[in-house]
């Protein structure tokens, strides 16, 4: 298989993936509405006090954007694994890998690239200031890249169990848990006026790693999935 | 030598020689934490700034090494058994994740009670507890991926995957959280962080560890025995009394 049949699918299954959700919108919008409502939970928990919220803001975005990404990954390959197109993509003698890849980033322009461009506006309303959006929109572009990533291995593990979504958090989580330090503390660097060059860079050389590793194992899970 | 190798994967050869094998483990393992908790609680000196405090040391420090250890033997069977597609190496991977649960559960329940006099809290936020806090979620997302199969050998493989990907995780966690911590607290709660250990309170701690290697070959010898049979409970060698 020549490399530019490789891309040609790669492209048809992000282009393909795009269409359908397009046609089901409403479903997309789902962990985004999920997300403000969760960051919503915050002050009705704690106090409506901006100068108190402040303090936690950039966690408490981090944390949900983390969970609604998490939430939209759980059916991320399992209508491909049921109506038997992924036997075809793993029969197709297309790396499956990079189909994997490219139907992961699709996933990532409809759920993580919208909490991306939420969350200054989420952040604002906790207080964040506007000095920390520059970072906070750069930790949120490579973590939740990353955790896309980090999910799709987690989904495909978990594609034909009963139950998958609880089960893929606690798989998942655990995982992200660096993410989130880097990521909350760069918005933080951030507000208290320092550079958030570091944590934004250690978040880049794990977003790099996942990437080079992740579909190897996205594709030895799927392999595992669809075998049986 | 292959011959060896290939006897050792199989099913009823491995059942007999874990079987001649675990009191080699267990006797020695039970003198040897039986002298390190007598060496330990007795003979060796009592610290200058803890008291009789840091003496709950000769078990945490083990548990939470061989915490670390039992993830690393459970991800290279796992390895094994997903690149050569050996079931008893999978086992070996099954067997071993609820040991190494135990160990990072025990050294995080020592450590909580080794923090209540030395800190005077229960918990702290410190980076070593943090990622052993972490361990054990790993261990328990393996243990409920595992558990959710019906079919074995699908367990087997897709958590072998879960494995490989944890660790290569359990660096990145480790210096992420201890990135994490130093930046919140500056070097005041490292007082446990020991170097100066006198070496007569050390000689305890090594025996320790080693009576903990060998409790861990003689609980893994056991528990590998359990699943073979579980595994091979219809194979006809088993009627056979062999």
């Amino acid at each position: 298989m020549s490399r530019a049949a490789t891309t040609a699918a790669a492209r048809l299954v992000f282009r393909r993936d795009l269409t359908l959700a397009w046609r089901r919108w409403d479903e997309v919008a789902q962990p985004l509405i999920f997300y403000v409502v969760v960051t919503t939970l915050f002050p009705l928990a704690t106090t409506p006090d901006l100068s108190q919220l402040r303090v936690i803001s950039g966690g408490v975005v981090w944390v949900a954007a983390l969970l609604a990404s998490l939430l939209a990954l759980e059916s991320l390959f399992r209508s491909d694994v049921e109506d038997g197109t992924m036997e075809q993509w793993v029969l197709s003698g297309q790396p499956l890998g990079w189909l994997l890849l490219a139907k992961v980033a699709s996933h990532w322009v409809l759920t993580g690239l919208p909490l991306v461009i939420m969350a200054p506006v989420v952040g604002t309303a906790l207080g964040l200031p506007f000095d920390a959006w520059g970072a906070l929109i750069a930790s949120l572009l490579l973590g939740t890249a990353t955790l896309s990533i980090l999910g799709g291995i987690g989904a495909a593990l978990t594609v034909g169990v009963r139950r998958g979504s609880v089960l893929l958090s606690l798989l998942v989580l655990p995982l992200a848990m660096p993410l989130l330090i880097f990521g909350s503390r760069a918005v933080g660097m951030a507000m208290d006026g320092d550079s958030p060059v570091g944590p934004l860079q250690l978040l880049a050389a794990i977003f790099f790693l996942t990437l080079s590793l992740g579909p190897l194992a996205m594709s030895a899970a799927i392999r595992i999935s669809v075998e049986n | 030598m292959w011959l060896w190798f290939h006897k050792l994967a199989s099913p009823p050869h491995a059942y007999r020689l874990l079987g001649k094998m675990a009191p080699w483990f267990g006797w020695p393992a039970l003198a040897m934490m039986l002298l390190a908790t007598w060496w330990g609680l007795v003979k060796a000196p009592a610290d200058y700034q803890q008291g009789d405090a840091f003496r709950i040391l000769y078990v945490h420090a083990p548990s939470a090494w061989m915490s670390m250890f039992i993830y690393v033997v459970m991800a290279v069977a796992a390895a094994v058994g997903l690149i050569w597609r050996i079931k008893l190496a999978h086992a070996a991977a099954a067997a071993a994740a609820p040991i190494g649960a135990s160990f990072t559960f025990l050294a995080l329940a020592t450590g909580s009670i080794w923090g209540k006099p030395m800190w005077g809290t229960w918990w702290v936020w410190d980076a070593r507890l943090t990622s052993e806090l972490i361990l054990l979620f790993l261990y328990l997302g393996y243990m409920a991926l595992r558990s959710s199969f019906d079919d074995p050998q699908r367990a087997d493989r897709a958590s072998a995957v879960l494995a490989i990907v944890g660790v290569i995780n359990v660096p990145i966690i480790h210096y992420s959280v201890e990135w994490w911590t130093t930046l919140h607290q500056p070097a005041s709660v490292t007082k446990l962080d020991k170097p100066s250990i006198a070496m007569e309170m050390l000689y305890p701690l090594f025996i320790m560890i080693v009576g903990f290697q060998l409790y861990f070959g003689w609980a893994i010898s056991r528990r590998l025995r359990g699943e073979i049979l579980r595994r091979e409970r219809n194979a006809s060698w088993l009627k056979e009394g062999g």
